[in-house]
């Protein structure tokens, strides 16, 4: 019971009004416990980074927030995501619409084997977004912008994604997260696929959304954690571990665990 | 001597030749393996295979040749007015091999023939013997070399991997070989046919009736051999049997495939599988007894002639047949699109039916094709089903109601029975042959081309 009581000690839900928020989330994968009591608050139009070793549930814990868990066969979950302080695993709500919500950017760019257009107006299309052809095109083109991506397609918009290089795709997965106009927008390493200058690129990138966006990204590379986040939140064998300013977490952690991983010691 | 005789003694030397192989290796390492390169096994697979294959090779070269070369022997004592005339030839050789047998004796022949029976009696006997002598022999020195040839070093586990290697390549030239020879036969056939009948008379024709005369005084039609009316059946009992195969199939896969529990799908795939193992015959009486008498009565009811043999019959069951291939075919592709591409969907917020139909579908879109025209090739192919429910008349209709006849039934109805095997009506059968052959050879390099590219794509 010790590790119950030091996760439920360190998680402070200290942001005023958070964006979403989980509280004693437990999660098995078939008998497998992956997550173990985790309380953790999402402020608002910040960047959160959830950091740990491999394995650490952190992934985890971003697929339960907009229920891509749902798609695994034989996992069950105890304890409650919200987002504007609504339970998100509520039998009322939609999850095609929780989705539309909370948009998710993948560790592997994965756009659609169609054309970047297509991949882009995918979401606005199957929700209904718009009622014309010009507005759709808007949609797409403004997505792409926020992307940072229309001055280097705007000439191939017809061509197909699957042509792009690999920090374009990813940028081409955030624009296609964007063009549904979500809330919040979950990114799980979506840099690990790239090389440095895409990821420079894709960082700046996360900084610009975080004005509009609530952002929450998983990372393994601690530099990124300190670059793009104004909150951090470590992980450790499925337990929330410590949360706070990312500055406080890199310059003062509270928490022995802590300062062992971003001193290099394990993980 | 027997070959089987002959063969059987082989194996025995081989067995044995295993045996010492494997003792002298034993009796070199001194009772410590690791003193020899090899097992002792390998040691003696290689002079078992040293004995062997020398002498099963031999055998097949000298079969080749044996009857060649006492043939000649045969001919070149014969006087030359024989020899000269074709026709005379043979007829000397039939005699000859007739009396070398011990059956010539109601034959009224010359001497000479007489003598060159016997001498081709005697070169028999000397050549059975020799064959012996010569296999034993090859073997029992094949055995003996490679005895004195094992010493510890001696690499026999890389040399039996060499020799398994040219056994397997042996296998697969068979293999290729005897496809080759098959193609040219039909080749050769439909060669001959088209000396008869001109190509542009068969491909173009719009009238098949194959009836021609067997004898001159016969009172038969001319026959006309146009292949249209075949294709045209063949297709469209293709067309149905794909009308009925591929939604169902489809859709089977894509439930099995995305929404079926685990738990069901572990029932339901290998019954649906079941489906392709059920031999074609008994499709075939299913349609025949079955189905076809159904639409008849059924088609009586709503007032349409359907005929007591029709393409829809044949179509509908041929479609039921293929409905396994296509669902599994396209259950594999369908599965092979990545999980990430699901995601990235479901990401978005989109239901699972909208990510089938607007990402995985259109992923898997090739393969799925090559899945499809696979089948087509198959439903062409297909014979029992269409002789035993489609029926004989060669008619131009696209009414699925009415009888029609394929490719493969017309095949089968001209070789069954006692045919005459140089007249035309014969020969077509090998020119359809070669027709259905070109076409679903194909159709598969098409459609194995079409599947090839798009599993390269996600690999």
């Amino acid at each position: 019971m010790a590790a119950v009581s030091q996760s439920a000690m360190t998680a402070e839900p200290s942001v005023e009004k958070p964006k979403m928020t989980a509280r004693n989330l437990d999660l098995f994968y078939s008998d497998n416990q992956a997550l173990f009591e985790v309380n953790l608050d999402i402020a608002e139009k910040q960047v959160t980074a959830l950091i740990g070793p491999s394995g650490c549930g952190k992934s985890t814990f971003l697929r339960c927030m907009n229920r891509m868990n749902d798609t695994i066969d034989g996992v069950t979950i105890k304890g409650d995501v919200t987002l504007d302080g609504r339970d998100i695993y509520d039998k009322r709500i939609d999850v095609v619409q929780l989705r539309a919500r909370i948009g998710m950017v993948f560790q592997k760019p994965n756009p659609f084997p169609k054309t970047i257009y297509d991949n882009v107006a995918y979401g606005p299309r199957i929700h209904g977004l718009v009622n014309s052809r010009d507005e759709l095109d808007e949609i797409v083109m403004t997505s792409l912008e926020r992307a940072g991506l229309l001055k280097e397609v705007k000439d191939r918009l017809q061509s197909p994604a699957t042509g792009l290089s690999g920090g374009q795709q990813q940028r081409l997965c955030i624009a296609r997260a964007v063009a549904v106009s979500p809330e919040v927008i979950l990114m799980d390493e979506p840099c690990s696929a790239l090389d440095p200058i895409a990821t420079a690129k894709v960082e700046e990138l996360i900084d610009e959304l975080r004005s509009n966006y609530t952002i929450v990204i998983v990372t393994h590379s601690m530099q990124q954690a300190a670059r793009v986040s104004q909150r951090t939140a470590f992980f450790h064998l499925g337990k929330l571990v410590e949360v706070g300013e990312t500055d406080q977490i890199f310059t003062n952690p509270k928490d022995e665990r802590t300062k062992g991983y971003i001193t290099g010691r394990f993980g | 001597m027997s070959l089987s005789f002959l063969l059987l003694a082989v194996a025995a030397l081989c067995a044995l030749s295993f045996y010492f192989g494997r003792q002298r290796a034993v009796a070199l390492s001194g009772g410590r393996h690791s003193n020899l390169h090899s097992l002792p096994a390998h040691y003696g697979a290689y002079t078992a295979a040293w004995c062997g294959i020398p002498a099963l090779f031999l055998i097949l070269i000298w079969y080749m040749f044996q009857g060649t070369v006492i043939e000649t022997l045969i001919i070149s004592d014969l006087p030359a007015e024989i020899v000269n005339d074709s026709g005379q030839l043979s007829l000397a050789l039939n005699s000859i091999s007739l009396i070398a047998a011990g059956n010539g004796e109601h034959l009224s022949v010359s001497p000479e023939i007489i003598d060159a029976g016997r001498r081709l009696g005697n070169l028999q006997t000397v050549a059975n013997v020799a064959l012996v002598v010569v296999i034993l022999s090859a073997a029992v020195l094949g055995l003996a070399v490679s005895y004195r040839k094992i010493e510890a070093e001696m690499r026999a586990r890389n040399n039996i991997e060499r020799i398994a290697r040219y056994v397997m390549i042996g296998c697969s030239a068979i293999a290729i070989l005897s496809t080759v020879g098959i193609v040219f036969s039909l080749l050769f056939e439909a060669m001959h046919f088209f000396t008869k009948v001109s190509p542009l008379e068969f491909l173009f024709g719009l009238e098949w009736s194959p009836q021609t005369a067997i004898r001159d005084d016969q009172v038969a039609s001319e026959g006309a051999f146009g292949a249209i009316p075949l294709f045209a059946g063949t297709l469209l009992i293709t067309l149905i049997a794909m009308c009925v195969a591929v939604p169902i199939g489809l859709f089977s896969a894509i439930y099995m495939g995305e929404y079926a529990s685990p738990k069901f799908r572990a029932v339901a795939k290998p019954a649906l599988e079941i489906l392709a193992g059920v031999p074609t015959v008994v499709y075939g009486f299913f349609a025949a007894l079955t189905v076809a008498p159904f639409l008849r009565d059924n088609g009586a009811v709503l007032g349409l002639d359907v005929s007591s043999e029709s393409a829809l019959a044949a179509g509908l069951v041929m479609g039921v047949m293929i409905i396994p291939f296509v669902s599994s075919l396209s259950d594999d592709v369908m599965s092979q699109v990545p999980k990430s591409l699901r995601d990235g969907s479901y990401g978005l917020g989109a239901t699972k039916s909208e990510t089938i139909r607007n990402v995985i579908f259109p992923a898997a879109l090739p393969g799925i094709v090559g899945a499809v025209l696979l089948a087509v090739s198959r439903a062409i192919g297909e014979t029992m089903i269409v002789v035993m429910a489609a029926g004989l008349a060669a008619n131009m209709t696209a009414n699925p109601l009415q009888a029609v006849t394929t490719v493969t039934v017309q095949i089968v109805t001209l070789l069954v029975g006692d045919q005459e095997f140089d007249s035309a009506k014969t020969l077509s059968a090998f020119a359809l042959g070669l027709v259905l052959f070109l076409v679903t050879l194909g159709l598969n390099v098409f459609a194995l081309k079409v599947v090839q590219k798009y599993r390269e794509k996600y690999d």
